[in-house]
């Protein structure tokens, strides 16, 4: 039986039935179109499906999308503004922090939940922020570059 | 100052702005109307006879579109080496390993799918299952494949020169062996394909391949088709590191699903699948004596290994051939004797991995290398200097080193790290190390034997004028080759990068070998340099003609005509181009003819501009059976300096850092080879620190997951000094080679010879899990003590 949720994602309010277990991610991919969130294990151990949840960085493959009923949501596609890619995003394109870029929507938003909640992380704490994202490509060290550009 | 105006620099990549933005597409981000989703049932066994397949419950479930098995999949063999093709798309007789496929079914839900699988009853007559080497190659093992008695895949004897007389003029040799873990990909974007056919009867196959050219081959040959009637593409790809270079039996069974039904299959591999299938870097046993004079004069090596190698042959036969032919430098060494062996048994099959074959025999050799510097006492790099072979030369097996930054890239870590400070002066539980390597750029010869070009490119102006299209059927990945590319099409032409745009990764676009051996800088680069020179060149050719000026006396530079001499009169020209554009607001007013002015005329003089180029190798290597394998056009090299903490008490090795050198040639996006370098280093560290696919007594994998096989997190993972050391390669575009691979070469090695630096302990196997630490720290301390 389908269950129907309300949720605000990227600013906007949506009306969406849903199974019951269906996960945020799915929902957000399949039913929604917002690819940009990906999935690289559906377990929760590489951290390419996160999203921002009530101002959490979370797994959005970990979610069930009943559970986000009433949420407010922040995916990579919210973070583009008017002028185009949000400064993190620059960042991460300028210190060339992206190789093949499947991590890197999970990434960026695990680094804009750590920088609004620390906008001054040491090493160390950039490091732990983004644990749970993994990087198969990069060694992490553009990203941390990246980051470190952003804080102030 | 830099003479070039768009390579050599740290341009942006074109590709990560969409990536940033979640806007670039990977495989399972398309969809389309109407799709069914595949899904593959496998082995739950490691080694049986199938005896029946019974499909008829799960055909009569409502939403099954279509289940296949070998029945309609058919009995073509296939591989990645013609020579060695010893796989079906489903099992017909017997399975192999626990993941071998049987069959698959499409259905109008993932879930229906998963549903129908359950459905399938397959009656097997279980067979007594290896899974190691030893017990493989035991007198009366069970045999995985008819024609390969003793489960021998693959074996290899060379010799160069004369090991055993050199062995005697010796003052030190130095035996030892080492063992590594199969390792896992653990590219964070699963397999995935999307399989169509048209009404015409084209197949359309998109991808997450890193060989779109090789799929594309191997799809036609099975399902017998034309290779004109099959088009695959690779939308953007989440990373393969040689995983993704080769068919997989889900592309197979997707694009066959997709005849059945008529209607597009999307089929995805879940984590566990990627795990079970495997095809990674395999587990080697190596055994090798270095011999010296007092010198430290190197004299021979002897060479001797066995690869774990599963099921089927997949890269096997290469992979054995590499792991011989590239120890050959970066040293002069007049004789080297290797003899290899892959053998199969009931686990997964390994294939490729970045450094493919390569990587554990240069950790153990690098270490010998640092043996003989103790024993002679001479410093490490001093040892590597002495016996460095300098541009030009050539291996014993017959690898010519036409660049070779080496030197200078020890130079440049030994600087770098502060060695002469440190080397010598660390307290007990710190160490330092170092380590050589190199990697070929591009391998000499495609996999299947032919006389095909290895990459073609074609570049067309648009006929407004002012952009270049460059279309190439190479894979972009994640290294950045669209935007090496792009660079060297922008650097080519004379023209701004913006104003280039770049298509890859078609099947349709031309050949291309992909992504694989580090190939594709150095030769479609090549290709895009020489479609390039063509465009412009047919571009100068008409204004000569119209403004009668010798074609020799002109050139295109950011984008603005360059006239040798006087600028003649262009007014005509211009006059003629404006009148075309009434209304259009960036009409030029510059003193300099401009690029979009020039390419517009022309056009309207010959039609659309076309630029094509090619490339293949010239002939490489010796004569000797083997030979071609290892050969390159070019080779990459690299020293690094690892520094490390031990702690005595509990084998904790904590890297504190890594200063790493890498001689690519002309570097064309500086930040590019860096970030290649970075990520080398960081598949280095996981596999000498913590990667090994494990496996329960029945062959299944026990750690098929990335919370259990552990590769390098951003805790882990220390800061990397980069030093990009540019040589000119004279077989390269602009002079570049590669970076993606013989960046990783040293990093075990060095790895290994800071610990034992740090606590006295060689440590033959990897990983260096705490235990494993403790225990040699103890037997050593034990041996101390006698
Ligand atoms: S897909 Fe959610 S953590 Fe990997
Ligand atoms: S850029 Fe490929 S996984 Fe991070």
């Amino acid at each position: 039986m389908k269950k129907i949720i309300r949720l605000t994602i990227n600013n906007q309010s949506h009306e969406i039935a849903v199974e019951p277990n269906l996960t945020l991610a799915d929902m957000l991919r399949y039913q929604l179109a917002l690819t940009g969130t990906k999935k690289g294990c559906d377990t929760g151990d590489c951290g390419a499906c996160t999203v921002i949840m009530d101002g959490n960085a979370v797994n959005s493959c970990l979610v069930l999308a009943v559970q986000a009923n009433g949420s407010v949501i922040e995916t990579i596609e919210g973070l583009t503004t008017a002028e185009g890619l949000a400064p993190l995003q620059e960042a991460f394109v300028e210190k060339g922090a992206i190789q093949c870029g499947f991590c890197s929507p999970g990434m960026i938003l695990s680094a804009k939940n750590l920088l609004d909640k620390n906008p001054n992380p040491s090493e160390q704490e950039i490091r732990e922020g983004i644990s749970g994202n993994l990087c198969r490509c990069t060694g992490y060290q553009k990203i941390f570059e990246a980051i470190e550009s952003q804080s102030s | 100052m830099n003479k070039f105006d768009v390579i050599s620099t740290r341009a942006h990549r074109i590709d990560t702005p969409d990536k940033a933005t979640g806007q670039a597409m990977f495989t399972d981000d398309l969809c389309r109307p109407g799709q069914l989703y595949g899904v593959l049932l496998q082995s739950p066994h490691p080694h049986a006879r199938i005896l029946s397949i019974d499909t008829s419950k799960a055909v009569n479930l409502p939403g099954v579109k279509s289940v296949i098995t070998h029945e309609q999949a058919g009995y073509i063999k296939y591989g990645v080496s013609p020579a060695r093709y010893d796989e079906t798309v489903f099992a017909i007789d017997k399975v192999r390993y626990v993941g071998d496929e049987i069959a698959a079914v499409a259905a109008v839900s993932l879930d229906i799918a998963l549903k129908a699988l359950s459905l399938i009853k397959v009656k097997y007559e279980l067979l007594p299952a290896v899974f190691t080497v030893e017990d493989a190659t035991k007198k009366g093992a069970p045999q995985l494949h008819e024609n390969s008695p003793g489960n021998l895949c693959a074996e290899v004897h060379q010799e160069f020169g004369d090991v055993a007389a050199a062995l005697k003029t010796c003052d030190i040799i130095k035996t030892s062996t080492m063992k590594n873990k199969r390792q896992d990909g653990a590219f964070i974007e699963m397999q995935g394909c999307l399989a169509e056919f048209d009404n015409r009867g084209l197949l359309t196959l998109v991808s997450s391949t890193q060989v779109p050219h090789y799929v594309q081959r191997t799809v036609a040959m099975v399902l017998g088709m034309d290779v004109g009637k099959v088009r695959v593409k690779k939308p953007y790809v989440g990373a393969g590191f040689g995983i993704k270079a080769a068919a997989c039996p889900m592309e197979l069974a997707c694009c066959i699903l997709a005849r059945e039904t008529k209607k597009p299959v999307k089929m995805n591999f879940t984590r566990e699948q990627v795990f079970m299938y495997s095809r990674a870097r395999h587990q080697f046993t190596h055994t090798i004596t270095t011999g010296a004079k007092k010198d430290g004069t190197l004299m021979a090596i002897k060479h001797e290994c066995c690869l774990d190698g599963g099921a089927y042959t997949s890269f096997g036969i290469a992979t054995v051939y590499y792991t011989g032919s590239l120890l050959g430098g970066p040293y002069k060494i007049a004789n080297m004797s290797y003899d290899g062996k892959r053998v199969y048994n009931n686990k997964p099959a390994c294939g490729a991995q970045r450094g493919h074959g390569a990587v554990i025999a240069r950790a153990l050799f690098e270490q010998q290398m640092d043996m003989i510097a103790e024993e002679i006492g001479m410093d490490p790099m001093e040892l590597r200097i002495k016996n460095m072979m300098d541009t030009g030369d050539t291996t014993c097996n017959d690898l010519n080193m036409s660049s070779f930054g080496m030197s200078e890239c020890i130079e440049a870590v030994r600087i770098g790290s502060n060695w002469d400070k440190k080397k010598g002066n660390m307290p007990r539980g710190k160490g330092i190390g170092m380590a050589c390597g190199f990697f070929v750029s591009g391998a000499g010869y495609p996999i299947y034997r032919s006389d095909t070009y290895h990459g073609t490119v074609i570049i067309k102006l648009t006929e407004d004028g002012g952009t270049a299209l460059v279309y190439t059927a190479s894979a972009e990945i994640g290294q950045g080759s669209d935007t090496a590319f792009a660079m060297i099409a922008a650097e080519a032409l004379g023209i701004p990068l913006d104003n280039v745009r770049l298509a890859s990764g078609d099947t349709d676009m031309g050949v291309d070998l992909g992504a694989y051996s580090s190939r594709q800088t150095l030769m479609t680069g090549h290709a895009v340099k020489q479609a390039a020179d063509h465009a412009k060149t047919q571009v100068l050719e008409v204004l000569a003609e119209q403004l009668l000026v010798p074609l020799e006396k002109l050139d295109i530079k950011k984008g603005f005509i360059e006239f040798a001499g006087d600028t003649p009169d262009f007014s005509a020209l211009r006059t003629r181009y404006i009148k075309e554009h009434r209304g259009w607001i960036d009409n030029p007013d510059s003193k300099k003819l401009t690029f979009k002015e020039a390419s517009r005329i022309a056009f309207l003089e010959k039609g659309s501009i076309v630029g094509t180029g090619k490339y293949k190798p010239h002939n490489l290597g010796g004569k000797f059976k083997g030979a071609a394998v290892g050969t390159s056009p070019a080779y990459g090299c690299s020293a690094q300096v690892a520094e490390v903490t031990v702690d005595m008490e509990t084998g904790q090795v904590t890297i504190d850092n890594i200063t790493d050198a890498h001689d690519c040639g002309k570097a064309i996006n500086l930040t590019a080879v860096e970030g290649q370098m970075e990520g080398s280093v960081s598949m280095g560290i996981g596999e000498a620190m913590h990667e090994e696919v494990i496996f329960n007594d029945k062959g299944q994998v026990l750690n098929n997951d990335l919370a259990e096989y552990k590769i390098v997190t951003s805790v882990d993972m220390p800061r990397v000094k980069t030093i990009v050391v540019e040589s000119c390669e004279p077989n390269g575009p602009y002079g570049a080679k590669e970076v993606g691979e013989g960046a990783i070469m040293p990093t075990i090695p060095a790895i290994l010879n800071a610990v034992y630096n740090a606590t006295g302990v060689r440590i033959n196997e990897l990983p260096l899990t705490p235990e494993r630490v403790f225990f040699a720290i103890q037997d050593y301390k034990a041996k101390m003590a006698k």
